[in-house]
């Protein structure tokens, strides 16, 4: 079934060189694309390309090798607002990654307009990233973090979730797929409830832009980020989105350099968005380095990603729950490619091991996810996670290293 | 690039049959030291119990929590192999093996005082794995070092 898709799978692991390395002996099975994924040819030569030829600092220089790498910059900013249907560039924040993006929200919207007895609503599938910075404000502000729970499926309860939506809610930040578990959030219900109690609604996209079509405009969300790395793009840059009325109102994130108009020691204005967020010299070399992996995304186009990730979700559903012993965690009725398991009296640290001599890559642990696995009563899981380079071989290689474990462990 | 692991290294059979069944996997009501230790990047967890003597003497020893294969049986081993020793035995024991997993070309001498510790030896052709076979150690000198302090942050029995 898998190979009847439309993706021509053997062609695109040809794009990717280190999909036909060797790991331990066997061929390399990269089972661990939620944490982050492996980068195409075109990426790897645009950094290369650029860094040879063409670099040069951002928006000071009069010199034509400046003025280039400024406008090698806004052709990323201006794809990366397409890739999200944004309306302007101006929405288009970069970022370290996502991250630094909900740092930024949570520091330059929450510290200026939350005030004390005020909630912020999170779900309790959220990665660490979109906790912590929430946490840290609540201290400060003297706000109430409140939390969606989710059953045992994996997915949020939504009639909790409408209860927990009050006049108080300022923002509900909330995650597009789990990390951990893959479930796929119904977000779009989630944002218009939200806000009709009158709150923003920040998604964290770091595990949706890589699988899923983003449309900020058709969601309605307030704010949206992801990570370029794990989109096929280089490592240290990531973006924001956020709509236009929300960035002109917030204050800077940092001071420094590119994000002001002028200073003088008494006062100093600020620029507009979006540089009104990047202080000091950007990540020039992985900005430009961004630009082909959205390009092979939008190529690809996300319809096929979609189908063909999921026939590779179904696939390899049916082959791990053969196994006797393996217990998949989070069986949402809507998931990404992702799944998170347990072997019967096998620690999954052991798993990760023992499938990294077979030549598997999957992560083991509680995927900065703590909160999911108390939930789910865990101290760590294995998971494997999957992107539209994977094959039913791999699938099958994982299969039979996970009988490898057993044998060592009967 | 690091010297080609070899997965029979790591999983031998005493070190499985000590995951199987763990030796002195218990709490001790009655301990006088305590202490928690915990490998947050792969969630070992374990709580280590002592009983001291007046002769200073390890009386009792027991750990419960969970972890992987390689931070269980060391657990394990270790227990069994500092019940009944004075603590400076058990000191003397903690700083071998920690010389002989975090230290390159460890001298003999080192080795042949860690008794069957040294199956761990194995443990470093795989460096991530390091950490969960010291765990245990880790907290037995934690154990060791602050009694009082470390009381007050045991599970409540």
């Amino acid at each position: 079934m898998l190979m009847t898709q439309d993706l021509n799978v053997e062609r695109i692991r040809k794009d990717f060189p280190l999909l036909s390395h060797k790991m331990n002996g066997h061929p390399l099975a990269y089972l661990d694309n939620a944490a982050t994924t492996q980068k195409p040819q075109a990426v790897i030569d645009r950094i290369s390309n650029f860094c040879r030829n063409e670099y040069a600092t951002v928006h000071r220089g009069v010199y034509t090798l400046s003025q280039n790498s400024t406008w090698e910059c806004d052709q990323v900013r201006e794809k990366c607002r397409q890739f999200l249907n944004a309306k302007t560039p101006t929405e288009i924040i970069f970022v370290k990654g996502a991250t630094e993006a909900i740092n930024l929200v949570a520091a330059s919207w929450g510290r200026k307009f939350f005030k004390r007895g005020e909630e912020i609503l999170i779900s309790s599938l959220e990665h660490h990233a979109n906790i912590v910075p929430w946490q840290r404000l609540c201290e400060e502000k003297g706000l109430a973090l409140k939390v969606i729970p989710m059953n045992d499926r994996g997915e949020l309860l939504m009639d909790e979730y409408k209860k927990l939506l009050n006049a108080r809610t300022r923002i509900v930040a909330v995650t597009h797929v789990s990390n951990a578990l893959g479930t796929i959030n119904p977000v779009r219900e989630m944002i218009q409830l939200a806000h009709q109690a009158g709150a923003l609604v920040l998604i964290d996209g770091a595990q949706g832009a890589p699988h899923f079509k983003a449309d900020v405009q058709d969601l309605d969300c307030d704010f949206y980020c992801f990570s370029g790395h794990k989109i096929y793009g280089p490592t240290g840059v990531g973006i924001l989105y956020g709509k236009i009325e929300h960035l002109d109102a917030m204050d800077p994130y940092q001071c420094g350099g590119e994000m002001i108009e002028t200073v003088t020691f008494e006062k100093t204005t600020f620029a507009k968005p979006p540089l009104k967020f990047e202080a000091g010299t950007p990540a020039i070399i992985e900005i430009v380095g961004l630009g082909p992996a959205i390009d092979y995304l939008q190529n690809l186009g996300f319809d096929r990603i979609e189908s063909y990730e999921h026939g590779l979700l179904i696939e390899a559903t049916r082959r791990l729950s053969e196994i006797e012993g393996l217990k998949i965690i989070g069986t949402a009725a809507h998931k990404s490619a992702v799944i998170s398991f347990t072997l019967e009296g096998i620690h999954p640290h052991d798993i990760g091991t023992i499938l990294d001599q077979e030549g598997i890559a999957i992560r083991t642990g509680h995927h900065c996810a703590q909160p999911v696995m108390r939930r789910f009563n865990l101290p760590a899981t294995a998971r494997a996670s999957f992107a539209f380079y994977n094959t039913k071989e791999e699938i099958e290689a994982l299969a039979r290293g996970l009988q490898t474990v057993k044998q060592i462990f009967q | 690039m690091i010297p080609e692991p070899r997965l029979e290294h790591l999983y031998q059979e005493v070190i499985l049959d000590h995951n199987r069944n763990p030796r002195n996997f218990k709490e001790i009501p009655d301990a006088t030291q305590y202490s928690h230790g915990v490998n947050p990047l792969c969630g070992d967890d374990y709580h280590l119990y002592l009983k001291i003597d007046e002769q200073g003497a390890v009386r009792d020893v027991g750990f419960k929590g969970s972890g992987c294969a390689i931070s269980k049986s060391s657990a394990s081993i270790m227990t069994s192999l500092i019940k009944d020793k004075p603590i400076q035995e058990a000191e003397r024991l903690k700083e071998n093996f920690l010389q002989l997993m975090t230290r390159d070309n460890v001298p003999e001498a080192v080795k042949s005082q860690v008794g069957r510790m040294i199956l761990f030896e194995g443990v470093k052709e795989f460096p991530v794995r390091v950490k969960c076979a010291t765990l245990i150690w880790h907290a037995l000198a934690d154990a060791l070092r602050d009694s009082k302090l470390n009381f007050e942050k045991a599970p409540k029995r």
